[in-house]
């Protein structure tokens, strides 16, 4: 039928329209453009994000308390070659267990160009605290407000235009294990990534005056220090509040090869794990 | 309204949370739970020894030990809303 072969022709031109344009590179991830890392709460289908876009079928499991070994795959999306780090799952990026602290300091210290954050739409107020955790580091962010589908079986509506407005970063619906939303994701890491989407993210800034006022002062020595640093105010928080690992990479100096971004993407996270 | 611990609360009650008693990594870990002051929380499933108890806090089923759940002070809904 005519309207078909119009259909499918429009479908291949149109950037959202088709995964035509997904070359999925398994785990030949070499000579990529952008890193972009993956994260989210347990079990939220991360892995189903991670293996769909980079074709990979298993990855390396991780054990929380154990030693935690990343997951990496590329894909080639619009000419531009992605590297896709799987983090650990977690539901906060503050407390002290090795995989928080993986994810974290990759966030952190890896710098990658986009963090996804798989969300379970069928637990969204639960899942939102990392999100607000991780847009205090970083604001190029795209949420993956994934298992829609069994929020609709539950009577659940997500209204995602709603929630991307209020966070200030794109929020693409998904069913991943279907492979829904999977090339709506992909234009808008692209676009998060070429730094085509400007983001206004959410900051939680009704501190009390004296904590504000802590806050700047610490931020501002340590941007003194650091020159360069993209978010020396998250870190004056941290250590006000007294983490040790922050501490430690302030002494250390650690902080400061972030500041000039000479450390390779993911050295921090192999420290880790290793 | 009575104020007890978290660990009273008996199977299919309903209780809000109003205060934290743990400090450090445990309080930071159940705030990143979702358990924080107002929070409604209930007893959802009980292990034969009764140790740990799994609770349903804002969609989500968390497994407490009773220790855990000694350090969260609650108070009991109105009768009305918690469930026999």
């Amino acid at each position: 039928m005519t309207v078909h072969t119009t259909t499918s022709h429009a479908c291949e031109t149109c950037p959202l329209g088709t995964n035509a344009q997904l070359i999925r590179l398994g785990i030949n991830v070499e000579g990529w453009n952008y890193v972009v890392a993956l994260a989210g709460n347990p079990n939220t289908g991360k892995s189903t994000v991670f293996n769909a876009l980079t074709g990979l079928r298993q990855h390396t499991g991780n054990w929380p308390g154990k030693t935690v070994t990343r997951a990496e795959g590329g894909f080639l999306y619009q000419d531009e070659r992605f590297k896709l780090v799987d983090l650990p799952g977690t539901y906060s990026l503050l407390s002290s267990s090795l995989d928080e602290e993986v994810a974290r300091d990759f966030i952190l210290f890896g710098q990658p160009d986009v963090t996804v954050i798989v969300v379970d739409a069928t637990r969204l107020e639960r899942n939102l605290n990392l999100v607000l955790q991780i847009l205090e580091i970083t604001d190029r962010v795209v949420v993956c407000l994934n298992l829609v589908d069994e929020a609709e079986r539950h009577g659940m509506t997500v209204d995602d235009r709603a929630l991307a407005r209020d966070l200030g970063v794109p929020v693409i619906p998904t069913v991943a294990r279907r492979g829904e939303g999977i090339p709506e994701l992909l234009a808008a890491i692209h676009e998060v990534a070429s730094g085509a989407y400007k983001a206004r993210p959410h900051r939680i800034n009704n501190h009390n005056p004296a904590l504000a006022q802590a806050i700047d002062t610490l931020a501002a020595q340590i941007e003194a220090r650091f020159e360069g640093l993209p978010n020396a105010r998250w870190v004056a928080m941290r250590l006000l509040d007294g983490d040790e690992r922050i501490l430690e990479a302030v002494r250390s100096g650690e902080l400061g090869i972030l500041a000039r971004g000479a450390q390779p993407v993911g050295s921090a996270l192999q420290q880790e794990a290793a | 309204m009575e104020t007890r611990t978290l660990d009273t609360l008996s199977r299919h009650q309903t209780a809000v949370v109003t205060a934290l008693h743990s400090d450090g990594a445990e309080r930071r870990r159940m705030m990143d739970l979702g358990i924080v002051p107002g929070t409604a929380i209930r007893v959802e499933m009980v292990s034969p020894l009764g140790d740990p108890v799994a609770y349903l806090v804002r969609g989500s089923v968390v497994a407490l030990r009773r220790e855990q759940a000694a350090k969260i002070e609650i108070t009991l809904q109105p009768a009305e809303e918690t469930q026999p």
